[in-house]
């Protein structure tokens, strides 16, 4: 059962070498060797197990990379390159706390294998605003307190770039009455039913829904 | 997660030939399921062959009116094109009451055909499971059942295949194409591409290792009125407790024709065709409505947790029934 023993992630002070081992990276731009990188999978994990290179791009940088194959774009982020902004929440595809946007479209990082996404934009909540500048669905939730305890936000707010650009683009929802409608408005029943992949545990929805309403108007 | 190795296929046929010869090799295209189920080691590939980019992602015009979907068409994708939207609302509006937004814009048009049962025995590595563990038993007869099927199970597995969009793709009469190694080919009905568990549940579908899908086929949509009705838990993300698609066409005050699919009761999307008989020719009265639900469910049997799910089914099947009657 080791090998599953990734699911209760990394502890925290391997979380912390992992991000000076990262200040290295992101100061350098150089590629990261396997021992080091690996530093959390080659513990939980009984024999070496093979490393593959990969080069991501990551909110407009390009980091080079040895994983093994089985991490998942999460915790190549988490773990591997210090981008810890995109949470870990239940690991499945369930919560939306991973979301981040693969060529604009939003995906759950957990689902997904950091070696599938080799030649693909990424980009995560830490390349969202534009130098100082916020991202208009980040000044929403900050003005509009879309968030209690905040661990669902990175996600909550990947996802609403995400859907605001689906909507945009037309895409119907099931909350849709009529699906062959060029464009829906987005009410607060589809605002509700686009970000269902997104959990918050604190409840904080009532503020969610208002800050994507506000944020849907400046997108 | 068990180790394996990656390797991005650069060509169908190469794919094919890669999982062919290594039985444990497996496709990975959206991966929302096969990881999830990597994750807790029920599934076990030692090789994973990403199939994602290939250029199976068009949405074509058939020479017959139809539509040709690649098999790496994600269901977003799918969901949002005009053509479908406005042809086969119901494929729109069954592919949009699946999973959620981030799920949809991975999942890849062959990978939900091909996603495996939700029942949580089978994700439950320490419970008896003929789908997982071949011999094992099933513990859903006995145990927490309310989500399994009600028509087509067996002794050995009563699990329900969770997709929508394979319901509404049923009801289409839609064609699965394929392709293997040697660049050999075959066209299987939607039918016939999911097995009833019978005593071997661990095998769902008829496609041999390595066989591929390219592409699912729409005929031209017939004609008629198309409702997709979903029924669950919560509003959203969630699996369908009963779903049906339904087809209508009216001819005055008749039904001329009358296609039902049901989700969410068997091993596989269900089409009620002795229903569908019943209703051919037909007068739109709610007594031939209430007729065809009772003929659609039939031959449904209980095991305690879901016997809810029959009559669910029956109202389901009428009220959608009622309303593609009402709009055709």
């Amino acid at each position: 059962m080791a090998e599953t023993d990734h699911r209760k992630g990394p502890t925290r002070r391997t979380v912390l070498q992992g991000g000076v081992a990262t200040g290295l990276l992101l100061a350098t731009g150089m590629p990261v060797g396997a021992e080091e990188a690996d530093t959390a999978t080659a513990a939980a994990s009984p024999t070496p197990t093979p490393t593959m290179p990969m080069s991501l791009r990551i909110n407009a940088k390009d980091f080079a990379v040895e994983l093994d194959p089985r991490t998942t774009l999460l915790d190549a982020l988490r773990n591997h390159l210090g981008l810890t902004g995109s949470k870990k929440g239940c690991d499945h595809g369930q919560c939306g706390a991973c979301t981040v946007l693969v060529d604009g479209r939003r995906i759950n990082s957990c689902l997904t294998l950091a070696a599938m996404h080799q030649g693909d934009e990424i980009t995560t909540i830490e390349g969202l605003a534009e130098g100082d500048q916020l991202n208009p669905v980040q000044v929403a939730f900050i003005a509009r307190d879309g968030f209690q305890c905040g661990y669902c936000t990175p996600g909550q707010i990947c996802s609403a770039v995400g859907m605001l650009s689906e909507a945009k683009a037309g895409w119907p929802s099931h909350a849709s009455a009529d699906v062959a409608a060029a464009s829906t408005a987005l009410t607060d029943a589809e605002i509700r039913e686009r970000m269902s992949g997104n959990i918050c545990r604190c409840a904080a929805y009532p503020n969610i829904v208002a800050a994507i309403r506000d944020a849907a108007g400046e997108v | 997660m068990r180790s394996f190795t990656y390797q991005r296929a650069e060509s169908a046929e190469q794919a094919a030939t890669a999982v062919a010869t290594r039985p444990d090799a497996r496709f990975i295209s959206g991966g929302t399921n096969l990881l999830d189920l990597m994750k807790l080691e029920i599934e076990r590939p030692a090789h994973l062959v990403d199939i994602s980019r290939l250029p199976l992602d068009r949405i074509e015009e058939t020479d017959e009116g139809g539509l040709r979907i690649g098999a790496q068409v994600r269901n977003s994708d799918l969901a949002a094109d005009p053509k479908v939207r406005s042809r086969y609302p119901m494929l729109a509006q069954a592919l949009l009451a699946g999973a959620s937004g981030q799920i949809r814009n991975k999942a890849s048009t062959a990978g939900n055909l091909l996603q495996r049962t939700r029942c949580p025995y089978f994700y439950d590595r320490n419970m008896p499971c003929n789908k997982r563990e071949q011999g094992s038993g099933c513990a859903a007869l006995q145990g927490f059942n309310r989500t399994h099927a009600v028509l087509g199970a067996s002794q050995a597995c009563i699990a329900v295949h969770p997709s929508d969009m394979a319901v509404a793709m049923s009801g289409l009469d839609a064609r699965i194409e394929t392709i293997s190694s040697g660049s050999e080919t075959r066209t299987i009905p939607i039918g016939d591409l999911h097995r009833l568990p019978g005593t071997t549940p661990d095998v769902e579908t008829v496609l041999d290792h390595g066989e591929m899908i390219a592409a699912v086929t729409l005929p031209p949509p017939p004609p008629g009125r198309q409702v997709y009705r979903k029924v669950r838990d919560r509003a959203s993300f969630a699996f369908a407790l009963v779903s049906v698609a339904v087809i209508v066409e009216k001819s005055g005050d008749r039904i001329r024709s009358a296609r039902i699919t049901m989700g969410g009761v068997a091993a596989k999307p269900w089409r009620a065709t002795a229903a569908e008989q019943r209703l051919a020719g037909a007068a739109t009265s709610d007594a031939a409505i209430t007729d065809a639900a009772e003929a659609a469910l039939a031959g449904a049997v209980g095991h305690g947790g879901n016997d809810f799910k029959i009559p669910l089914a029956k109202r389901t099947v009428r009220y959608t029934l009622a309303a593609a009657v009402e709009g055709a």
